[in-house]
């Protein structure tokens, strides 16, 4: 039989998501800040939650695989780069800039 | 949305098909109610959590599949075989290439594939099962629900009718009203969910579960292309997850996304879309590559032509294809900059693929070569793939595309790139793998009917696409005059569509005859193959090996075959332990589905109140502390006794 304890990270983890995605959506729509601050607020929260998520859920400081986990986050932040500058390079540039 | 409107009314078409549909599911109750096979569809299939059996119900899903996607090229076929046609409205021509699309690649080409991986990848492994068993009948049963949900769209509500790619801002509220892409919307992101957790589930199972020896560059070409497809997956499923939450936000709930004059961007659609779609791509064509793979090496009888270079071209493939996917819409009016930069990352492409397909003729080069049907799949695939190949980089130059975009051109390109990549590579491993499946071999001289149709049909089909495409034809439309002198090239595509049926029937009567007829007397190893998967059973008993075997170079069983290390011991053999059945994955996915059918509605409080079957299948699922069962040794050897003869 597997030891059964109470998942309490799962359930830190997945309430401060949730927390965090509603101060997200309250920061765009209930306050009045200039749009590019708002930009920066929201995109400061969701690096917080994709810490929670690396750390409360995908165990990134447990284990021994240290190779690979380092492989993903250079792999993941390479991603990240590349569908974020790459999308606004593309949706700012040609026409829509004129 | 009007009740009286909840029925697809006034086409004779659908009402046949209506009447269809119920006189088969009546049918198939009342048979299966008959025969008082209930119970047992449900312990030993509804249920299941055997990799085996759920890669089974995937594949028959894919077929069935198949066979719609294919009646709604016949009927775009047929509608444009001769000037002025009118078979289909302008209306219902566009709810079928809609229809086709989405059907063809999520729900024909993605299950088909992912079938073939759940049954052989853990097999080639050395495991006996995925890492994460319900998740992976949860994967199952989520795409199921989502192809279903789907599928009802062209009797009840209406289907889709913006094009499988759904570009803003004519699949919004405004220019599309109806129901329609409600239902592209929702049954998308239900079984986008099942090919996420499918993508998890094969990277933790070939990096966690491999036999002892089995290092990565003792994998097979088939389980690599896997992992790089699962790595794939996840990194651009999410992609998609997120824009069809957001056209569904904007469709359901009024949010502007999309819309320019809210502040949106309908580009950016186009831009999300294509971020996952052009890796989708590959998602699909890369695990075909491991067949062909698997399959050359087999019939050559040979070891795969340079194997490290193959596993660096997949990884390099992997590596740019998302990296490319402004190809789709350099007309969108990007600078010159992105159009160069994406152009060059396109042709990029070609680069490693043209190693693979040198290292398949290389890999045949001086080989016994046996002309089975698996390997006639895969050296028809060679050329056909090539002249898709070809197209693909013409398009790839921006300022040429500009003539190419969105004309026959195009749709003759890609139709020879997923055909021969996707399609022959899934008849390739249907033909090959059979045996593991099912305990017989497909009929070899059916199966050469079914490959000569198959091969003419869709050469006859495809290829006049690219001459009237150069000659301006652009795609998605359902009628044009006889002064274009389009029409021969057209009817003589309807012709081909025709045979490319026909071939599909001759594989529907070949597994038929096959089923009645062919032998069950194979043995484990029918074509003298080369990986762990032929040290098995045909059919795999349920706990894939006896003793899990240790690996000590490529091409495992070719090597234990030729060193007589085949046969197992009574004293090796322990308990095996096997996870147990589950009932949560299906009722869970019916659950969305129902929430799924009333989102689409925009029935919002409905859905809402349903919701609760969501939630409650979560908790159940959490409190399930079911560990597994164990096979006893003693069983297990009876079994293997069985198979193996005298030990």
């Amino acid at each position: 039989m597997l030891k059964r304890q109470f998942p309490l990270n799962h359930v830190v983890g997945f309430l401060l998501s949730i927390v965090l995605t509603i101060l997200a959506a309250l920061v765009a729509m209930q306050t009045d800040f200039a749009s590019n601050i708002k930009m920066w607020i929201i995109g400061t929260l969701a690096v917080f939650q994709a810490l929670v998520q690396l750390i409360m859920f995908m165990h990134i400081t447990e284990g021994k695989s240290g190779q690979i986990n380092i492989i993903n986050i250079v792999y993941s932040v390479f991603l990240a780069v590349v569908i974020v500058a790459g999308s606004i390079w593309i949706l700012t540039t040609g026409h829509a800039a004129h | 949305m009007d009740l009286s409107n909840f029925f697809v009314t006034g086409d004779p078409l659908i009402l046949g098909s209506q009447i269809a549909i119920g006189l088969t599911m009546v049918g198939l109750v009342v048979l299966i109610t008959y025969l008082k096979k209930w119970k047992w569809l449900w312990e030993e299939w509804f249920t299941t959590v055997d990799h085996k059996k759920i890669g089974i119900m995937y594949i028959i899903a894919g077929v069935l599949m198949f066979f719609r996607g294919g009646v709604d090229g016949l009927m775009m076929r047929t509608q444009t075989s001769r000037p002025n046609m009118e078979f289909l409205d302008a209306q219902h021509y566009n709810e079928v290439f809609t229809t086709h699309g989405v059907v063809m690649i999520l729900f024909m080409a993605m299950p088909l594939l992912i079938g073939i991986i759940n049954v052989v990848m853990p097999l080639q492994i050395g495991a006996r099962d995925v890492a994460f068993p319900k998740l992976n009948a949860l994967s199952f049963w989520t795409f199921f629900v989502g192809a279903m949900l789907f599928n009802v769209s062209f009797v009840i509500g209406g289907s889709p009718d913006a094009g499988w790619t759904a570009y803003m801002p004519l699949a919004g509220k405004e220019f599309s009203p109806d129901i329609g892409n409600n239902y592209y919307a929702i049954a998308l992101q239900i079984a986008g969910i099942g090919t996420l957790a499918s993508g998890i589930n094969f990277i933790v199972t070939i990096l966690k579960m491999r036999a002892p020896g089995m290092k990565l560059m003792r994998m097979p070409m088939f389980t690599w292309t896997t992992l790089v497809t699962s790595v794939l997956i996840v990194a651009a499923f999410p992609i998609l997850t997120v824009a069809l939450a957001q056209m569904s936000l904007d469709r359901i709930f009024g949010a502007h996304f999309f819309t320019v004059a809210a502040g949106g961007d309908p580009m950016l659609w186009l831009n999300l879309f294509w971020l996952w779609g052009h890796p989708e791509v590959y998602i699909v064509v890369l695990p075909a590559f491991g067949m062909f793979s698997e399959v050359i090496a087999t019939f050559s009888r040979k070891n795969l032509f340079g194997y490290a270079t193959m596993v660096l071209s997949i990884v390099g493939i992997a590596f740019l294809s998302m990296l490319v996917w402004v190809h789709h819409f350099y007309t969108m009016g990007n600078s010159a900059a992105v159009n160069s930069v994406f152009s060059i990352t396109t042709m990029m492409i070609a680069i490693p693929t043209g190693v693979k397909i040198f290292n398949w003729l290389f890999t045949m080069r001086k080989g016994r070569i046996k002309f089975s049907n698996a390997m006639l799949w895969s050296l028809a695939f060679i050329p056909c793939f090539t002249i898709g190949g070809v197209t693909g980089v013409m398009l790839a130059m921006a300022a040429a595309d500009y003539q190419y975009h969105n004309t026959m051109f195009l749709v003759a390109h890609f139709h020879y790139v997923l055909i021969p990549g996707v399609v022959f590579a899934v008849f390739a491993g249907l033909y090959y793998w059979w045996p593991k499946m099912f305990g017989f071999k497909l009929n070899e001289k059916i199966g050469k009917w079914h490959f000569w149709l198959f091969i003419i049909g869709f050469n006859l089909t495809f290829m006049p696409m690219f001459f009237i495409g150069l000659d301006g034809m652009s795609r998605r439309m359902y009628t044009y005059s006889e002064s274009t002198g389009w029409g021969p090239w057209l009817l003589l595509s309807a012709i081909g569509a025709f045979i490319l049926a026909a071939g599909f029937a001759a594989l529907v009567y070949n597994i038929y005859w096959s089923f009645r007829y062919a032998s069950r007397d194979i043995g484990g190893d029918p074509w003298d193959a080369r990986t762990l998967e032929w040290a098995t059973a045909s059919p795999v008993q349920e706990y894939n090996f006896a003793v899990v075997p240790e690996v000590s170079d490529h091409d495992e069983f070719w090597n234990m075959k030729k060193a007589g290390r085949t046969k197992i011991k009574r004293e090796d053999i322990k308990d095996i332990h096997m996870p147990s059945s589950s009932g949560i994955p299906i009722l869970f996915s019916i659950a969305l589905g129902i929430v799924g059918f009333f989102l689409v509605f925009e029935w919002i409080t409905l859905a809402a109140i349903f919701s609760v079957l969501i939630i409650a299948g979560l908790i159940a699922n959490s409190f399930d502390y079911d560990d597994g069962y164990h096979i006893p040794a003693e069983k297990v050897w009876e079994t293997e006794r069985k198979w193996r003869g005298d030990l």
